[in-house]
């Protein structure tokens, strides 16, 4: 009889049904609305370089010593520099910054002696040209600027 | 009507890849058959070949570390342990112990992660699509905690040679012991799927026999020699990092069939589990990095250095000639030295035992063709 009434009133879907709901608990729901919600990547994600400035007077922290483009294993960093004759400091003057061909191993990051060159947390690098992943100091400096898309 | 048709004729010649599903990348598989039975295969590979091994001829010892990363793409933590220890014992190096121990851990969450790629696509390919979205969840834990520690999900770079570069973030001991804790009844839940189900052993059971003799016969290494009845394992054979301190066992089979690898891979996620927890519960303190000079310039010699990957034995044979850069970087793959039994697994077995048996050997081709 019990097991009549079970069937008439589809017993097996209801108790299936509990579990499909059950798991409709936002704590479960895994999908992430990119890009209306932007993830959180780690605090030590390497993504795109950035040249640090000095932000008290907005000079650049980099001293031009050419160790990353020394450790890169991939030689995309070239740095130029002149000798400035009143401080009697290397001054620096060109920076680049090859994106096509880096590999985010972080090895550039490791060597600079000051922190000035840095891997941080922007992952949206995409650009319309390949002298686009070519970046110069300007860009280096103040970094991507992705589409925010508001939903 | 002609006499003889193509039906007549006895032999087939199917090639299978290089772009297909369940070779698991680029590998091509030239089969011949009649009917539905293979009577040999030829495998060629090279279509990832990315010349590797030369690469590492023209980089220094400290830049070459991230390629090493980019050959077992899923298990890039192994990968780049192996590397680490090689240009260690040309030094003639050892890492400190709190770098050891850091490294066991994260070693073994990658066994865990490179085993559950390979439950999801194995199950796949017979036709369990479920596992493999139970499979990417939990491995998606490892992979957070990766990206947590060194900053990239799947090519990690996390060691350097000498030790490590980068110090346990806060919170990595307690993330750690929650993603044991959460991963136990996790395997049960796969075993529950799969380990008693009809379709899987009807798939599984024997299928792709290799024995002992013929495993040692092809240099087979890794959970396919276990199964089929060695009990070899590099963690307990010459111990490496500080494996000799950690409790564990060495899971092995009988048969050697593709059914009994599912179930050595399985205890062994269960075991590099039990691995992380003994290794977390005392990390020592102290230094991160050994005696290593910024310049790596290792003394004329050469070392080999074999540690136990996911896969089998991964080794890297090293040739210094006193310079910066390595003279000549041998990799032995475990993938590519795996992959040779294939033939001798498939002969005279179904064409969709070849399926099976290419999901069962846990090849990488980023390794295969290096």
């Amino acid at each position: 009889m019990v097991k009549l009434l079970k069937k008439i009133f589809l017993w097996d879907l209801i108790a299936g049904l509990k579990v499909t709901f059950r798991n409709q608990n936002p704590k479960y729901i895994c999908t992430e609305q990119y890009p209306a919600e932007r993830p959180r990547v780690a605090e030590r994600y390497r993504g795109a370089p950035r040249l640090n400035i000095n932000p008290d007077n907005g000079e650049t922290l980099c001293i031009s010593c050419n160790l990353c483009a020394l450790a890169c294993p991939e030689e995309l960093i070239v740095v130029t520099s002149e000798r400035n004759e009143q401080t009697k400091r290397k001054d620096l003057t060109t920076f680049t910054y090859d994106l096509s061909r880096c590999m985010f191993c972080g090895l550039c990051e490791d060597a600079c002696p000051v922190d000035a060159l840095e891997l941080t947390q922007d992952f949206e690098l995409a650009t319309y040209t390949r002298e686009g992943q070519i970046w110069d100091r300007q860009m280096l400096e103040e970094g991507p600027r992705p589409t925010r898309y508001k939903c | 009507m002609p006499d003889a048709t193509f039906l007549d004729s006895t032999e087939l010649v199917l090639n299978m890849g290089p772009q297909h599903p369940s070779t698991h990348g680029v590998l091509r598989v030239i089969l011949k058959l009649d009917g539905e039975k293979v009577l040999g295969t030829d495998c060629v590979i090279g279509y990832l070949h990315r010349g590797v091994e030369k690469i590492g001829e023209n980089r220094t010892y400290a830049q070459f570390n991230p390629y090493v990363d980019r050959m077992d793409y899923v298990a890039a933590v192994s990968n780049g342990l192996g590397y680490c220890l090689a240009v260690e014992k040309l030094l003639n190096v050892e890492a400190p112990p709190r770098a050891q121990a850091v490294r066991v851990i994260l070693t073994e969450l990658n066994r865990i992660a490179s085993h559950l790629i390979w439950l999801g696509t194995h199950a796949l390919d017979i036709g369990a699509v479920t596992p493999l979205f139970y499979c990417f969840r939990e491995r998606e834990e490892a992979l957070k905690i990766f990206e947590n520690y060194c900053g990239a999900r799947l090519t990690t770079h996390a060691f350097r040679i000498g030790g490590l570069q980068y110090e346990t973030y806060e919170g990595f001991e307690r993330e750690v012991k929650a993603f044991c804790k959460m991963f136990g009844p996790k395997v049960d839940e796969y075993e529950e799927l799969l380990t008693n189900n009809r379709i899987w052993i009807g798939r599984l059971k024997g299928v792709g026999v290799l024995s002992a003799d013929e495993c040692k016969e092809y240099g087979v290494t890794g959970p396919l020699l276990r199964a089929a009845g060695v009990k070899w394992d590099l963690r307990k054979a010459q111990p490496y990092s500080g494996y000799e301190k950690y409790d564990f066992e060495i899971p092995t089979r009988e048969t050697g069939d593709t059914y009994d690898r599912y179930v050595v891979r399985m205890q062994e996620m269960r075991q590099a589990a039990r691995i992380i927890e003994q290794a977390v519960e005392n990390i020592p303190e102290g230094p991160i990095m050994g005696k290593v000079g910024k310049v790596i310039k290792p003394p004329v010699g050469e070392a080999y250095v074999s540690i136990e990957a996911p896969k089998g034995e991964l080794g890297y044979y090293i040739v210094s000639d006193g310079s910066t850069q390595p003279y000549r970087v041998r990799v032995r793959p475990p993938s590519f030295v795996n992959l040779q039994a294939l033939d001798r697994m498939v002969r005279g077995g179904l064409i969709a035992d070849v399926v099976a048996v290419i999901g069962t050997l846990d090849i990488v081709l980023g390794e295969v063709d290096r």
